[in-house]
């Protein structure tokens, strides 16, 4: 017999791993942190033109006085929400995600590296789409997702996986609900039907319409988790 | 399109899985994904194809097993559901459901080779390391 090919065994390993779980796992020790450091984190989703950026300048500017504010912003390229952040006073840091249709728990980790110990809140404006971002987990304590009235009182349904995943439904640019056919109730419906443990807020940057609410949320579930962490 | 993301993770796992199995290559997957986890089995499947060139799992075949959506209502405890005008309870109509199945992306098994010549190798050396096997006659050789 002649010099034998290497021979081969086959093996069926079985896994059951979760594909995100790398993600998940970053996001428990950025989770971790924060809290150590008793900050609050919101990360935020929605489409792009939805108006994440208009509702943070202006929550900036109710909290800035009493708290201290940071924010990161998620973009695939430039640091123009970064610059609109900082215009107000408040710290910003950008994450370009050079095409990524969304952000990872790793690129935070990054960016917390130069993010001060001493915050209140921190907010995470993630890249404008409804979609890939619902499927990570940035370690943030609350997930808002935000439908402007232009984009059609129709889409939690058509996107389910963002509504699913969120705490809060900010509902934004209420000004323009009277040029609109947005149906506020419809919206809340699906929304809630989808996910029954919402919290829906009416807003309008412009107006300042349901920003009392919103800071209100804000502050009572920053008190609530640092008195669970006591 | 955050299916490549998901896949270089996929493949990450493969990595360190095939060499905890002192395997050369991965020659089958299998993932289990959800209808409601937010990927699309067409768009993994071409982002796999496309990110395992140059990888362990370069001749990988890929299967997905689709799992469907189980909602449990928390009124009635019925599992079956209605999509009109928004999700709710075909038996009592209630919009209280909880998904209890069809959000999971895992990865449920792989297959590999294990080279048997690498496999003796590894078992002889020290610590796992493979171990240059001393010059043997061929009759020895035909032998094994």
């Amino acid at each position: 017999m002649s010099l034998a090919k290497s021979l081969m065994t086959k093996k069926d390993v079985l896994v059951l791993q979760d594909l995100l779980g790398s993600n998940k796992k970053i996001a428990e020790e950025i989770r971790d942190k924060l809290g150590e450091k008793g900050i609050h984190a919101v990360n935020l989703l929605s489409s792009p033109g939805s108006g994440k950026t208009a509702l943070l300048e202006k929550l900036c500017e109710r909290l800035r006085g009493r708290f201290r504010v940071g924010v990161i912003e998620g973009d695939i390229e430039t640091e123009r929400d970064a610059e609109r952040i900082r215009a107000l006073g408040v710290a910003a840091w950008q994450i370009t995600t050079h095409g990524a249709c969304h952000l990872e728990a790793r690129m935070v980790g990054r960016v917390l590296a130069d993010v001060p110990t001493a915050l209140d809140f921190l907010f995470i404006e993630n890249v404008g789409n409804l979609v890939c971002p619902a499927s990570f987990d940035l370690g943030e304590n609350e997930r808002w997702v935000l439908l402007s009235s232009p984009e059609g009182d129709d889409k939690p349904c058509k996107y389910p996986e963002a509504f699913l995943s969120a705490n809060s439904l900010v509902l934004t640019k209420a000004d323009l609900l009277p040029h609109l056919p947005f149906d506020v109730d419809r919206a809340r419906r699906e929304a809630l039907s989808i996910n029954p443990r919402l919290r829906v807020f009416l807003t309008s940057a412009l107006t300042g319409q349901g920003l009392d609410e919103l800071e209100a949320h804000l502050i009572a579930s920053r008190d609530s988790l640092r008195s669970a962490r006591a | 399109m955050h299916e490549l993301s998901i896949v270089a993770s996929l493949v990450e796992i493969l990595e360190a899985k095939a060499r905890e199995a002192g395997a050369a290559r991965v020659t089958s997957v299998t993932l289990r994904v959800g209808e409601m986890s937010g990927a699309v089995p067409e768009l993994l499947a071409s982002a796999f194809d496309a990110y395992k060139k140059g990888t362990i799992a370069e001749r990988a075949s890929l299967k997905i097993n689709l799992v469907h959506v189980r909602p449990r209502c928390r009124s009635c405890g019925g599992s079956s559901w209605r999509e009109a005008a928004g999700f709710s309870c075909a038996a009592c109509g209630s919009r209280d459901l909880e998904v209890v199945e069809g959000r999971e992306l895992v990865l449920e098994r792989l297959e590999v080779e294990v080279d048997d010549d690498a496999r003796q190798n590894r078992h002889g050396g020290r610590r796992g390391r493979p171990v240059r096997r001393p010059r043997r006659p061929s009759s020895a050789r035909e032998r094994a």
